[in-house]
């Protein structure tokens, strides 16, 4: 049971788990719906989801804590990923990065005081051909550099001038 | 077991140990060759096992042969003629014509390589490791020859390992994890963790509990369990992790402690009625560790936390090593001689016989104990005293079923062996509660539940085995306490109305008569679910759907516990049972079939072997003359006739002042017995009670004789499980009394003889005991103890017509000839809930405490069970302003006690439920003295009982606590 000041809602969470309950290997929708609703895999879902799946909280663990989007912690309210792997880091990644979280303030997983910028690495983002790469929510960015990523993050309204 | 291998001397039978790496399979023979030598194994076997079947053990880490293979150590790669790349052996199956090659300088090379990896992140402190001389990764390591480890951490970069807890600048890892020691017999230590899955795989696959998982992904990669610790997480200390781990990751404490053990003896646990067999790993007499044997034919090599752990009873500085008399039971104790307490003994049991006559003396004998002290105890009192006064505690447990399926199926045992739960698709599980009382056999079962097989549960609780991890389709029936029969007619008339009975075989296995009788009876529709809906509490429809589940699912096994005896319908819930197996044809074969699942280790021996007042071993009635004259040529005396007293008769009869001396052996009827007051009445009443056990035990209070009892690692000797099977206890250490169990009886009859001036008993071993069991009853013909060691187990009948035992019962046709089905109308128990005694309450038991806790109070299984609790549902509690943790003062008509609640919805409205592992709780208080209308066997499930706020406990049990202490006073030596 969810205490009555938890922001997750107990109706939500039963909702998002009984309109899934169909699909075959129903745990991952489950979990991005509820990340979609909550920016977060609340604890309050914890239980009802290994109810409904008849499964444990270790398995349960095992599953989130192997995604790294899935979050116990809500971000920022945008998401700026830059890649780390090897592609990228031999294109000046790893320099970018670099400089990106020094002028933001931000260690990796850091949010803005703000709480508008959350940074985190990523590991490939598919865009190997046009390194280094970043993401800024939903929209890629290739080829990144201080500018373009600055660009982005203007145009989000955040954080660019900092 | 890690990879501890302990070379077995040659003759023994049992079979060695050696980890094959995956599991053996079944399937047409295949040929194959490898490293040049050929070899042929069943379909489906991997090459691992192929290859270690002809002697030659590929490397590997993450495969033992106890979990599916998995694939992810690589040390176990093979070169295959004509297959590209290094295919892992534990992954591949053999295939006709396959030329494989374990050993290759490609493979060297490969296996070096992934060594060194490993070992990158592992301590290199072996000399003073806790596994140093047990760990695989130790033997792979030289097994592949690894002599250097290039990979170091760079200068002034952070640590990349886990297991160095601060790095060259002092500065601490944040990789490093402490150690979990929150369990109280295993550690686990993740710096030694190279992540194989081993531990998860067993939790998942073996226990089926699923506790463990991998957190994290990648170099990040962690054991953990779903919570801050293994104590606070699901897990329930089975132990098969600690077995599975092929490092120092999880290591038993007492192995930490003592260090690896140098020899290991097969035996059989004395816990409950599954029977498992272990290896007791020994250091010279000390016990460093209990593994459970791989070739255990009712364990299949898994344990639970009881069997494996809870063994530190045996040496806890309670146990009385000394004989002790007193005149009465308000002096003290007076430490004795063997020879003084005998001959005190005797004298007094003698006399009562020369004063109050032959009859006003019996014996309990113990289903803790041996069959062959069993059968010592009952020939005690029939060719000893001269009657029959002779019961046991399967009076309150399983009589039931010897009544009920002796006359439905004509024995008195379950139908199956364990391992044919596999080939089960519906199970029925009806008031027992294996998860925590067998939880072996419930490993098992779930593992069959995982696969896809239905489960049915009639229980008043909602037990663990519903909130099985990944179970398919699943009823539950939640019957009030006391309707059992009510509900498995129902049962019965859905089958029979529906038309869903298997004709053919009623018709070629059952008396037709019988049958046709029964169809009329059951049809009515007084039986309908609908019509007993509201007696029973279980709503009509999912009474349809189970019953429909039942009879039309494939292969239906029932198992049952004594939620279905311990009533005073038991005996006809228990042929209820048999009609609904016969009328589907669920008899005579794999998966299906009737099994009680027996509480104790030798319930089913002791019942076996003639502890009952009206049947001499075998279950043949006392009054047969020819049955008499067998046991009568065979001992030298005339037998009684006459059956004599069960254990409430001879309470009663103490009571009235005939029945005056008991030598009770490994059973505390004070507080297993119902109506705690009327035994204590009874006992007070004697005038010599012997009492023969490893603690001063709560009948002890009442006691004039103490013996000093052996533990089951301190005897040879036979159990007999639930599945019949005669598994063999052999001693391990000297007992720590001085005598065996069965040496003390003897001794106790010898001095009894002495001065009647009879000719004296003269066993030298039990196997002479097991020879004169052989010799005079024929289910046990062609049991002896060669053929223990032969075959490790025989299930009885072993005899000429079975030489190897019988696994499934009524393969051909009835043990009685026809199958007879019996009317089984429901007629409410006198124990009724009212104004004054609104509530139900059952009990039951906990996985972590056994029975009266005499064994598991004295081990850290006490840390997940300190107290018993009252278990009420939220409703009920909210109703009498009680709060989670409150003192209650639970109230019946034979008396009251004060425990703790526990509020949770498991239980239904109206119904309340306890332990009974506690003596400071004494739950038999409230139990009343109602019982089984055919065996006597007493209603502990049902007491209706009043639950009020309290303060504390109650002054019965101050008086009661006070009266004990005083009671277990010894003398000091002089």
């Amino acid at each position: 049971m969810t205490p009555a000041s938890s922001p997750y809602d107990d109706g939500t969470i039963a909702e998002i788990i009984s309109s899934h309950a169909h699909l075959e290997g129903p745990l991952l929708p489950m979990l991005h719906a509820l990340q979609e609703s909550f920016g977060v895999i609340p604890e309050a879902a914890h239980a009802p989801l290994c109810k409904a799946l008849t499964i444990t909280r270790a398995e349960l663990k095992g599953v989130i804590s192997f995604y790294h989007d899935f979050r116990e912690k809500p971000a920022g309210k945008h998401v700026l990923k830059i890649c780390r792997a090897e592609a990228c880091q031999s294109m000046g990644g790893t320099a970018l990065a670099e400089r990106l979280l020094e002028k933001l303030g931000l260690d990796w997983h850091g949010t803005t005081p703000d709480g508008k910028l959350t940074v985190e690495p990523v590991y490939c983002l598919g865009l190997c051909a046009c390194a280094p790469a970043a993401m800024l929510d939903e929209k890629l960015i290739a080829r990144a550099d201080e500018a373009r990523v600055e660009k982005a993050l203007a145009a989000k309204k955040t954080g660019g001038s900092a | 077991m890690k990879d501890f291998i302990i070379p077995w001397e040659n003759g023994t039978g049992i079979q060695d140990d050696i980890d094959r790496g995956t599991p053996a399979k079944t399937g047409k023979p295949v040929t194959l060759t490898i490293d040049g030598m050929e070899i042929t194994v069943p379909e489906g076997t991997s090459v691992m096992r192929a290859a270690s079947e002809l002697g030659i053990q590929v490397p590997k880490l993450c495969a033992t042969d106890s979990l599916e293979a998995f694939g992810s150590c690589r040390l176990c790669a093979v070169e295959i003629e004509g297959r590209r790349g290094t295919p892992a052996s534990c992954t591949t199956p053999v295939h006709a014509g396959m030329k494989v090659h374990t050993q290759t300088d490609k493979l060297r090379r490969i296996r070096k390589g992934v060594m060194e990896l490993y070992i990158s992140d592992h301590p290199l402190d072996c000399l003073t490791c806790s596994a140093n001389g047990d760990c695989e990764l130790q033997d792979m390591a030289g097994a592949v020859g690894l002599r250097d480890v290039r990979y170091k951490a760079p200068k002034n970069a952070p640590l990349a390992n886990h297991f160095e807890t601060r790095n060259t600048s002092g500065e601490a890892n944040p990789e490093w994890l402490p150690k979990d020691d929150s369990n109280p017999y295993f550690s686990y230590d993740p710096s030694k963790c190279i992540v194989c899955n081993r531990c998860v795989r067993a939790c998942e696959e073996v226990q089926g509990t699923f506790a463990l998982t991998i957190e994290g992904r990648g170099f990040d990669s962690r054991v953990a369990v779903g919570a801050e610790n293994f104590l606070a997480s699901d897990c329930v200390s089975c132990g098969a992790c600690v077995q599975a781990c092929p490092t120092a990751t999880l290591q038993e404490k007492s192995v930490i402690e003592m260090g690896t053990p140098d020899r290991s003896v097969v035996t059989t646990c004395a816990y409950c009625g599954v029977g498992c067999s272990f290896k007791a790993e020994m250091q010279g007499d000390q016990l460093v560790r209990m593994v459970p044997y791989k070739h255990g034919k009712a364990n299949r090599g898994h344990s639970c936390v009881k069997g494996r752990f809870a063994y530190g009873y045996a040496t806890h500085k309670d146990r009385i090593l000394s004989p002790m008399v007193r005149d009465s039971v308000d002096q003290p104790w007076r430490e004795v001689s063997w020879n003084e307490a005998l001959s005190f003994a005797a004298k007094k049991l003698v006399g009562l016989q020369q004063k109050y006559g032959q009859k006003s003396i019996g014996v309990i004998t113990s289903s803790r104990c041996t069959n062959e002290e069993t059968y010592l105890v009952q020939k005690l009192t029939r060719a000893v005293f001269g009657n029959n006064n002779t019961d046991t505690c399967a009076r309150v447990c399983h009589s039931p079923t010897g009544y009920g399926l002796g006359q439905t199926f004509g024995t008195s045992a379950g139908t199956q062996d364990f391992d044919s739960v596999e080939k089960s698709d519906v199970v029925v599980v009806i008031g027992a509660n294996p998860t925590d009382g067998h939880p072996v056999f419930a490993s098992r079962l779930r593992k069959r539940l995982r696969e896809g097989a239905k489960l049915i549960v009639v229980d008043p609780r909602r037990i663990d085995l519903l909130e099985t991890p990944h179970l398919n389709e699943a009823h539950h029936l939640p019957l009030k306490p006391g309707t059992n029969v009510a509900v498995v007619s129902a049962l019965g008339h859905v089958i029979v109305t529906e038309g869903l009975y298997d004709e053919t075989f009623i018709a070629e296995r059952c008396d037709v008569d019988a049958w046709e009788d029964y169809k009329a009876f059951i049809s009515d529709e007084r039986h309908a679910p609908e019509a007993t809906e509201a007696l029973t509490g279980v709503p009509a429809l999912a009474l349809r759907e189970a019953a429909r589940a039942y009879a039309q699912g494939g292969n239906g096994a029932i198992y049952y516990g004594l939620g279905v005896t311990e009533h005073s319908q038991g005996s006809t819930t228990v042929m209820a049972i048999a009609n609904l197996a016969m009328m589907t044809g669920n008899i005579g074969r794999q998966g299906v079939g009737v099994n009680p699942l027996r509480g104790q280790n030798n319930v089913q021996g002791s019942c076996d072997m003639g502890s009952f007042p009206h049947e001499l071993p075998g279950y043949r009635h006392v009054k047969l003359p020819e049955v008499r004259k067998i046991f009568e040529d065979t001992w030298g005396v005339e037998l009684d006739a006459e059956p004599g007293l069960r254990i409430p008769n001879m309470l009663d009869a103490a009571v009235d002042g005939t029945f005056k001396g008991l030598y009770c052996q490994g059973e505390d009827i004070l507080q297993s017995d119902p109506d705690t007051k009327h035994v204590a009445a009874g006992l007070a009443a004697m005038e010599c009670v012997i009492v023969h056990d490893l603690f001063l035990n709560e009948t002890a209070n009442y006691a004039h004789v103490f013996l000093p009892g052996s533990s089951f690692l301190e005897k040879e000797g036979t159990f007999t499980n639930a599945e019949r099977r005669i598994n063999r206890v052999r001693k391990v250490m000297a007992p720590k009394n001085g005598y065996e169990d069965w040496e003390v009886t003897q001794m106790l009859a010898n001095a009894v003889l002495k001065e009647t001036g009879g000719k004296p008993w003269s066993y030298a071993h039990p196997a002479e005991i097991m020879a004169e069991i052989a010799a005079t009853t024929p289910s046990f013909a062609g049991v002896d103890y060669t053929v223990l060691e032969e075959k490790g187990s025989v299930q009885w009948p072993c005899n000429e017509e079975h030489p190897d035992g019988t696994p499934l019962m009524h393969v051909d046709g009835f043990v009685r000839g026809k199958g007879r089905f019996i009317v089984t109308e429901y007629i409410a128990t006198d124990e009724k809930s009212g104004p004054r005694f609104p509530l139900l309450l059952t009990t039951g038991r906990i996985l972590s405490q056994y029975n009266v806790g005499a064994q598991t109070r004295r081990t850290e299984n006490s840390v997940w069970h300190d107290q018993d609790v009252l278990e009420i549902h939220p409703h009920d509690a909210e109703n009498r302003g009680l709060r989670d943790g409150d003192w209650v003062r639970l109230a019946s008509r034979s008396g009251e006690t004060s425990l703790r609640v526990k509020i949770t919805d498991r239980v239904s409205p109206g119904v309340v439920y306890t332990t009974f592992h506690h003596p400071d709780t004494q739950a038999n208080v409230i139990t009343t003295d109602y019982s089984d209308w055919a065996t006597n066997c007493p209603e502990y499930k049902v007491t209706a009982v009043q639950v009020s706020p309290s303060n504390g406990p109650s002054e019965w049990q101050e008086r009661y606590n006070a009266q004990a202490e005083q009671s277990r006073r010894i003398e000091a030596a002089e």
